[in-house]
């Protein structure tokens, strides 16, 4: 088998950290492991990304990456694939590596798994259906390299102590016409990121709207260095902003706890926080799917039990 | 302005699903509806038409009971329908897809593509930037909000920490989150118009694609380790459990 590649997604802040968790498990496949990190800050990520085992980094700070996404990154790769012929290439799955590697398909002809959960070599990987209760081998075949979206967190991140020989690389521009960002706009969270909270209270439908999450809030703050989360259905509702969604198109989070409140346990909502330590769910309905994957459940009304929960937290807290 | 919606056929999205014998989703159980993250796309581009003018074609693949899901587009006033059935297609990995479907787009008239973000059964999501690059046009995904500029589009693209604005030549390809509109539901006059406007079946050979051969085949599918059973309390007692549980976490 040729080199495995992981396309490690950069921000000037640095890299994004399924990135060494990919490339964690690149060397665990054996054979070369190098990286392509395209985009403002990924020559500065390179010695992260070798100190987790890349042995080679293909950089380019480029603003064009950032600011052409997606094609200009896929067309990149097209002509890094041709001049050093990997068998693999691992993106996370995000909105970018998503992107990227869609693009990069259209180019190469190659097969696409997304989703996958572990990989095994360039022609056998693994995913999750229905909510991780099936586990699928997949086989992938054609020519290569063929192309994984691994969901972030599916591996640790480990160092392996390695150095990376960084070689620079200049942006393809694509033929024909691509979108380009004119302007950005963040969105200020407040509280500690959900991605790295201890502790994530989260709220679904059943909160029946916005106010409640004021409620989350109490809760979060008493038990400190809690942060608070939410399902699809409370965000598509306009009730808290998309930066609090967890599940398959929001955030995937492992906190020590997970406390669901009003949530029924969609599939793409447990996805998101099924690695979670322990699971609590409240719920008045005792037949919501969220109960079964819990260590704890609550059948009972939420609008009761998070008040008086708050109250006994600081009550602990206190004495 | 003429909008080409893709629209997925999903099994039941509420029930439970389902493999068959040969590992692969069952889609024709007869509990399928069009997916409903489709029905956000096919919302904004009835707005634009209404707004500025021109027709929407809704786009299809899959059993022929997918026309179910092309008739509820058609019913909530799109005017026609191209849906692709096939035997050759079923358990299609994600490039025939692609292919297929860019090739079906082709034969429509259209200044903007909508897809969803990804489906509700397969939740891929890079079907749409595979199929903007085969048709060689622009796309931006995960769009929130869309307006008309000038000759091409502005749409605003969620990302982790915020959205960024960005701008596209017509024709272009973008997907919508859901919750970027609000989907009216089909009315009883847009149901009985639906059954007498234009729907199109085609075979892919009937499109020009002939290789349907899988790069993905599912090797086996195996039980996950089932989680020890946790705990069911009720109501008041709940409290005093919870508690205790994020004092043994360690996190109070």
């Amino acid at each position: 088998m040729g080199a495995t590649w992981v396309y490690a997604e950069v921000t000037p802040d640095g890299v994004h950290p399924s990135a060494l968790e990919l490339l964690t498990k690149a060397r665990a496949l054996g054979g070369e492991v190098e990286a392509v990190a395209l985009g403002p800050g990924a020559t500065g990520a390179a010695s992260e990304l070798g100190a987790h085992g890349a042995g080679i980094v293909y950089a380019s700070d480029d603003q064009t990456f950032a600011d052409q996404p997606g094609r200009t990154a896929a067309h990149t790769l097209h002509w890094l694939i041709s001049q050093h012929t990997p068998s693999l290439i691992l993106f996370p799955g995000t909105y970018e590596g998503r992107d990227v590697a869609g693009c990069l398909q259209a180019l190469t002809g190659s097969t696409l798994m997304a989703n996958a959960t572990d990989v095994e070599s360039s022609s056998r990987a693994r995913t999750e259906i229905f909510g991780g209760t099936k586990i699928v081998e997949v086989d992938l075949a054609g020519r290569e390299p063929r192309l994984v979206l691994v969901r972030p967190k599916s591996f640790p991140a480990e160092p392996s102590g390695g150095t990376a020989e960084v070689v620079a690389v200049d942006a393809v521009t694509p033929p024909g016409p691509t979108a380009t960002v004119v302007e950005r706009h963040a969105e200020a969270a407040s509280g500690p990121k959900l991605e790295e909270a201890n502790v994530v209270v989260a709220g679904g439908r059943g909160l029946g709207g916005p106010e409640p999450f004021a409620m989350l809030d109490d809760l979060a703050a008493a038990i400190g260095g809690a942060a608070v989360g939410a399902s699809r259905a409370a965000v598509d509702a306009g009730w808290v902003p998309y930066a609090y969604q967890v599940g398959q198109t929001g955030k995937t989070v492992k906190p020590e706890v997970y406390i669901a409140a009003g949530i029924s346990g969609a599939l793409q909502h447990v996805v998101g926080m099924k690695g979670a330590k322990r699971i609590v769910a409240i719920n008045k309905d005792a037949d919501a799917p969220i109960l079964k994957i819990a260590d704890l459940g609550v059948v009972g009304d939420l609008f009761q039990i998070i008040p008086a929960l708050t109250e006994e937290v600081r009550r602990r807290a206190s004495s | 302005m003429n909008v080409t919606v893709l629209a997925k056929f999903v099994p039941n999205p509420t029930g439970t699903p389902a493999l068959g014998p040969d590992n692969l989703l069952i889609r024709d159980a007869g509990d399928g509806a069009l997916d409903p993250g489709d029905e956000y796309g096919l919302e904004l581009a009835l707005q634009l038409i209404e707004a500025g003018g021109g027709e929407v074609t809704v786009v299809s693949m899959g059993p022929a009971e997918a026309l179910a899901g092309v008739q509820r587009g058609l019913a909530m006033g799109a005017h026609r329908g191209l849906l692709v059935t096939d035997p050759g297609l079923r358990g299609a990995d994600a490039l025939v897809t692609a292919r297929v479907l860019a090739a079906a787009i082709g034969r429509t008239t259209y200044d903007l593509v909508i897809a969803g973000v990804e489906s509700t059964d397969g939740y891929t999501g890079t079907m749409p930037a595979t199929i903007a690059e085969l048709l060689g046009i622009a796309s931006v995904t995960a769009v929130r909000k869309l307006d008309p500029n000038g000759d091409g589009f502005r749409a605003e693209r969620q990302t982790e920490s915020g959205y960024d604005v960005l701008t596209a030549p017509k024709p272009a390809l973008i997907t919508v989150t859901a919750g970027a509109t609000d989907p009216r539901y089909p009315s009883l006059k847009g149901i009985m118009a639906a059954k007498s406007k234009p729907v199109d079946t085609v075979s892919a050979a009937d499109l020009g694609v002939t290789d349907l051969s899988a790069t993905q085949t599912v090797a086996a599918v195996v039980d996950a380790p089932a989680k020890a059973g946790g705990e069911i309390v009720t109501g008041d007692e709940g409290v005093a459990r919870i508690a205790d549980l994020l004092a043994d976490a360690k996190v109070i």
